[in-house]
């Protein structure tokens, strides 16, 4: 029997490698989203969450998500394991995404800080998956520090661009011995394919689908990408020939002379 | 009477920062004529990603008020890939109406015989408490400017009290040095929006006649010292209508575009209001705003800085409001009472102006959902 192709994260093995954000969904589109998605694992801001609010985005994810809390607002390592801590003590459980960003603007991680506050989390037991900029670097750093996955961005967020980052995403699919799992930037079903394709580990994704005309069938075509280019990455695709055909008489046929 | 001082003459308590923004922006906003802007500059800066201050002034300009439809698509597009479908909401409470100001155009000069009033500890409490039982979690506190009657530990131990009741406290106070900023971070608050009014200093000293708020710079650079008292954002605003408005809302967004640059981690945001009917406003002569121009330059601010949070006030109507929350604002204020303790019942302090969209915090709620909207009580959590 083969075994069943898994993404373990801390642990837990997930038969889907779609992750899916919440913070940019009207709530009650939430739960349909995540269904045509097959996910497993919704990530959430800790800022959203208003336990005893009017609309706790807490009530509108089915319980049998894996919630992974995110600390988004967190500007400095340290914040964001306040912001973490908290998302525990509130019951969000052990998985944490970290992300520490101090430019409003683009919103780009800070990786050092990242580093820092990995080290911390991970050393309380945390199943820590930080958000980076795809330097080969710092996530060395992160896998020493006691990450369970790589987040890298592909672009800038929200900015639906794809894979900008491919060629040093790639050089962490190679080096690094985590899941990497691209996060941020991806905005057609295309590219988390390609993604896919090329190693990923898995997908994060937010506003591509929280902002499309169709949100469920949206979903259904992400779940369907990630999922082909899952397959493909499996199979081993076949080399593309960059230049045109194969060289009639080799290069090296001196050697048989 | 005693005699005008020199409105950009700090006085003697005012701390002086190292800073040039002061004459860059108003540099910028001499060198603006928005009547020479041409309908191409419009719209290659309607083509761009990531704009510049002159694109900016472009799409400010005369020559962009034909590509207001064009405006709009782009400004929700850019809104919903920043915000997605989230509207936050939030309300205003005033604790107290007196001021030490002369400023021609306000309800709450110190000139004006209104009903001055200030909330006590336990009043503060009370308000808070009705306001929480509406389901909000942001609070906005403002007072006038008076450093007697709303002195820093006043205001500090408001902070304190709506920790208790909200997750994100932010002050519309009067512009103090950094330890003050410093002092009601530690309270609780962390936003900060002053009002410049008008960027032009000739026609500021024209209306603000005496006290602290007479100093341009001073109040220029409050912003900045919020920050560096550890808040983490800042709001800006001119009072739409109180000189050319197209130099004016191009001077606000330099400024807030500006000071982004400098200290990356700070959160900007931009407030819109033009004059409405006051009390005593015989004086002055303003320049009409209308919807059109004030969806102009909502747009404008939108696409300029996307990332910026942008509020919409209850001094415009409802219909308005209902559509620039899909067009381009962020943020919108429900159930507000601009009279001094006006949440449960009648209010002790005259209000600083008057309202147009008096619905409830439920009533914005369910039209923002009605729009296929998500209203957001708090996007926040202070660390």
């Amino acid at each position: 029997m083969t075994q069943q192709d898994c993404l373990t994260l801390g642990g837990r093995a997930f038969t889907s490698r779609f992750i899916l954000g919440s913070g940019k969904f009207s709530l009650d589109l939430i739960e349909a989203a995540v269904e045509k998605a097959g996910a497993q694992i919704i990530t959430l801001a800790l800022r959203r969450i208003d336990p005893n609010g009017q609309a706790n985005i807490l009530d509108y994810i089915p319980k049998s998500v894996t919630l992974l809390p995110n600390t988004s607002g967190a500007r400095t390592a340290a914040e964001s394991v306040r912001i973490a801590r908290l998302a525990r003590e509130m019951g969000c459980g052990d998985f944490v995404k970290i992300e520490v960003i101090r430019d409003t603007k683009y919103l780009l991680p800070d990786n050092p800080e990242t580093i820092k506050a990995t080290e911390i989390l991970a050393n309380e037991g945390f199943v820590v998956l930080p958000y980076m900029y795809p330097d080969l670097n710092a996530a060395r750093d992160l896998a020493q520090a006691g990450a369970a996955a790589i987040m890298p961005l592909g672009a800038p967020i929200g900015s639906n661009k794809g894979l900008s980052t491919k060629e040093f995403i790639k050089i962490l699919i190679d080096e690094i011995d985590l899941p990497i799992i691209v996060d941020a930037g991806i905005g057609r079903p295309s590219q988390a394919c390609e993604a896919m394709e090329m190693g990923a580990a898995g997908i994060m994704a937010n506003t591509a689908i929280a902002t499309a005309g169709d949100i469920p069938a949206m979903a259904t075509a992400f779940r369907q990408a990630i999922e082909a280019g899952r397959t493909a990455y499996l199979a081993g695709p076949g080399p593309i020939q960059e230049t045109g055909a194969a060289a009639s008489s080799p290069l090296t046929g001196f050697l048989r002379d | 009477m005693t005699p005008k001082t020199n409105h950009m003459t700090y006085l003697p308590d005012m701390e002086v920062i190292a800073s040039t923004m002061l004459e860059e922006v108003l540099q910028a906003r001499s060198a603006y004529h928005p009547e020479a802007c041409t309908a191409a500059q419009v719209r290659q800066a309607l083509q761009k990603t990531r704009l510049d201050p002159k694109d900016f002034s472009a799409l400010l300009s005369p020559a962009a008020v034909p590509f207001l439809e064009e405006m709009a698509h782009e400004s929700q597009m850019v809104t919903r890939k920043q915000f997605g479908n989230t509207i936050q909401i939030f309300t205003p409470l005033y604790l107290a109406n007196h001021c030490e100001n002369h400023c021609v155009y306000c309800g709450f000069n110190s000139h004006n015989p209104i009903q001055r009033a200030r909330l006590d500890h336990g009043e503060i409490e009370a308000e808070m408490r009705a306001i929480a039982a509406m389901g909000l979690r942001e609070i906005l506190l403002l007072t006038g400017e008076s450093h007697a009657m709303s002195d820093i530990g006043y205001i500090g131990n408001a902070c304190r009290i709506a920790r208790r009741y909200f997750k994100v406290v932010g002050l519309e106070v009067y512009p103090m040095n950094v330890e003050g900023y410093a002092r009601l971070h530690e309270c609780g608050a962390d936003y900060v929006t002053v009002f410049q009014e008008t960027y032009s200093p000739g026609r500021y000293e024209t209306l603000h006649l005496a006290g602290h708020k007479r100093v341009f710079p001073y109040r220029f650079y409050a912003q900045e010292r919020a920050i560096l008292g550890g808040m983490r954002g800042v709001g800006f605003a001119a009072l739409l209508g109180l000189d050319d408005f197209r130099k004016d809302v191009f001077a606000t967004g330099l400024h807030a575009y500006l000071l982004q640059r400098k200290y990356p981690h700070a959160e900007v945001a931009f407030s819109c209001p033009r004059l409405r009917p006051i009390i005593n406003n015989d004086k002055i002569d303003p320049k009409d705003v209308h919807e059109a121009q004030l969806l102009q330059c909502i747009m404008a601010y939108r696409i300029f800085l996307p990332f910026a949070n942008i509020t919409i006030s209850t001094r415009e109507g409802e219909r308005f409001r209902n559509n620039v929350i899909k067009l381009g604002a962020s943020k919108i204020s429900a159930g507000v009472s601009v009279g001094i303790g006006g949440h449960q019942g009648k209010a002790k302090g005259d209000e600083q102006f008057e309202i147009a969209d008096t619905r409830s915090v439920q009533e914005i709620y369910d039209t923002i959902l009605s729009q296929n909207l998500q209203p957001v009580m708090s996007d926040y959590v202070y660390v």
